[in-house]
């Protein structure tokens, strides 16, 4: 029991330190991509390529000047940003980071839980996250803030209804189940969900972006109109855990998007490569490959979230809402009808 | 009622289908960003790189010395009347016994003070000295802190004597021929005898 409980923790504490780690490099890289799509060197002082960077905005926010507004309910205030962090790193507990290993006889999973209602856990909690932006922006007492606070809310609820239609489609898919290891164990079979499910794909990573507050749907920090939007009267750290939490749901989005669609840890030709290194399940090494496999996938998503920021111009708010009702809800409806009919034929579901 | 032709039709053209799409169009936009990766950067990283300057770069200037040693400016003012920017300042003082070895002539500059802020790099002083004692260099000025740092005194004009610093660049052949011309009497004191040797 006390064996469990220890493994359990080193886990959290991994994960936390692992999504804490990513996302800090998250805004480094982003800096940097940003600078090399436009023709720029980016940020190279800090350390060798600028990889302490990521420290040195960190303590610059450390030592920054802490302002609460007078006017502004100072215990919603402070929770507002602690919620968005605390739902932003909540999330990491039901992804499968890599595949089981055997040590000493006993089957070690690399996930913190692995509950068989994972997706529904993940849609709450991101669900959740809202309040944190909402708290914090009504707290501010500010109209930008406000405003801002508003939008995020409204683009994320409505949002997350395209997401989840999605997601529903893509879970027939796969048999049923909720639970994200046996989606991504079973890619590890068949082939990656990404072929039975890219408009469901597409929907998914659109809705993502507008989840995650990113660019071309970064209304709610909108700086043109809105100054700062939900974060306009943060200062010091409380506006770093609103910046970093931002980081921090990429990466998780990035991570749940290459375990729904492209087969977490799985990779092509994976089961031919271990046999060739002579392989068996539960060795460490396979855990290190896949792992390896899955950050790869992460990566490459984190990036193509970049890249899209610093290509496409922000949306405005009326085409924003109306591609979200108008236009991705009837796709994924229809995404979804599809996938149903095509589910039926195939014999996989009964009424 | 239509009075005159000249009114426009504007376009305001309704999108096709595949245009409604977006996402032809958003892939082209991020292939046309994404080819900048590629592409070589414009930056020139200041303190370990510095860009290419032309040989003849009119930069920080240099208070010359002679060959041997001795400071070739005798605060005649030349430079300070001929600067459009009145950037020039100096004080005049009388070179005592014994002080022969630093400076060349009976009248020497106490002080010299070009403001950097205001100077604009023209080279009219250059061309006014009759001395052959000022001159622009390629050297870059630096940054300061403060706007008074950017009024050079003579520690940061006058070369020093164990780093001496190069202008045959700008002080050729042809300058020199220019500078004899009947329209500039003055500079006849030089006779251009070290004009290869480039040490002035």
């Amino acid at each position: 029991m006390i064996a469990f409980l220890i493994y359990k923790l080193i886990l959290c504490v991994v994960v936390f330190a692992i999504s804490l780690g990513i996302a800090a490099y998250s805004t480094l890289w982003e800096r940097k991509l940003s600078a090399l799509l436009q023709d720029r060197v980016g940020p190279d002082r800090a350390g060798p390529f600028g990889l302490l960077q990521p420290l040195a905005d960190g303590g610059k926010m450390f030592f920054k000047e802490e302002i609460i507004p007078n006017v502004s309910n100072r215990f919603l205030f402070v929770l507002g940003p602690s919620l968005v962090m605390l739902t932003a790193l909540m999330t990491g507990a039901v992804i499968p980071w890599t595949k089981d290993i055997y040590v000493n006889g006993h089957l070690y999973s690399m996930q913190i839980t692995d509950i068989n209602i994972g997706v529904l856990y993940l849609f709450g909690v991101v669900s959740v996250g809202v309040y944190g932006i909402m708290i914090g922006g009504w707290a501010s007492n500010n109209k930008y803030a406000l405003l801002g606070a508003i939008r995020a809310s409204s683009q994320m609820i409505s949002y997350e209804i395209a997401m989840g239609i999605a997601v529903i489609a893509l879970i027939i898919t796969s048999g049923g189940t909720l639970s994200l290891r046996e989606i991504v164990e079973q890619q590890d079979a068949g082939l990656a969900n990404i072929v039975w499910q890219p408009l469901g794909f597409i929907i998914f990573f659109v809705c993502a972006l507008a989840e995650t507050n990113r660019a071309p749907f970064d209304l709610p920090e909108c700086e043109a109109e809105l100054v700062g939007g939900y974060h306009t009267e943060y200062s010091s750290m409380k506006l770093g855990l609103f910046l970093f939490a931002e980081y921090i749901n990429m990466f998780i989005s990035s991570a749940v998007m290459s375990a729904f669609y492209f087969g977490g840890y799985n990779f092509p030709f994976a089961h031919e490569l271990y046999d060739a290194l002579g392989l068996h399940d539960g060795s460490k090494w396979i855990a290190i490959i896949g792992f390896g496999a899955y950050f790869t996938k992460i990566a490459i998503f984190i990036s193509v979230f970049m890249w899209i920021r610093w290509t496409l111009p922000r949306f405005r708010y009326d085409q924003l809402m109306k591609l979200g009702w108008r236009v991705l809800l009837p796709l994924s409806l229809l995404n979804l009808a599809i996938t149903v009919v095509v589910e039926f034929i195939r014999g996989n579901i009964t009424f | 009622m239509q009075l005159t032709n000249r009114s426009k039709v504007v376009s305001n053209k309704v999108q096709t289908a595949m245009e409604q799409l977006y996402l032809p169009g958003i892939i082209k936009g991020m292939l046309i960003t994404g080819s900048h990766l590629f592409k070589r950067r414009a930056t020139v990283k200041y303190p370990e790189e510095t860009r290419p300057v032309a040989p003849v770069y009119r930069g920080w200037h240099v208070l010359k010395r002679d060959e041997n040693g001795a400071e070739r400016c005798t605060a005649c003012g030349l430079c300070a009347v001929a600067c459009p920017a009145e950037a020039i300042t100096m004080e005049s003082a009388e070179r005592k016994k014994g002080e022969e070895s630093l400076y060349r002539e009976e009248k020497y500059a106490k002080t010299y003070e070009i403001n950097m802020l205001r100077c604009i790099f023209c080279g009219l002083c250059e061309e006014a000295c009759p001395k052959e004692a000022i001159f622009l260099t390629d050297r870059l000025v630096d940054t300061e802190y403060e706007r008074e740092d950017f009024v050079y005194g003579k520690n940061k004009l006058v070369e020093k004597v164990d780093k001496r610093i190069d202008v045959s660049k700008r002080q050729t052949l042809e300058v020199a021929a220019f500078k004899k011309l009947p329209g500039l009497k003055h500079n006849t004191v030089w006779e251009g005898k070290n004009l290869n040797k480039g040490k002035h």
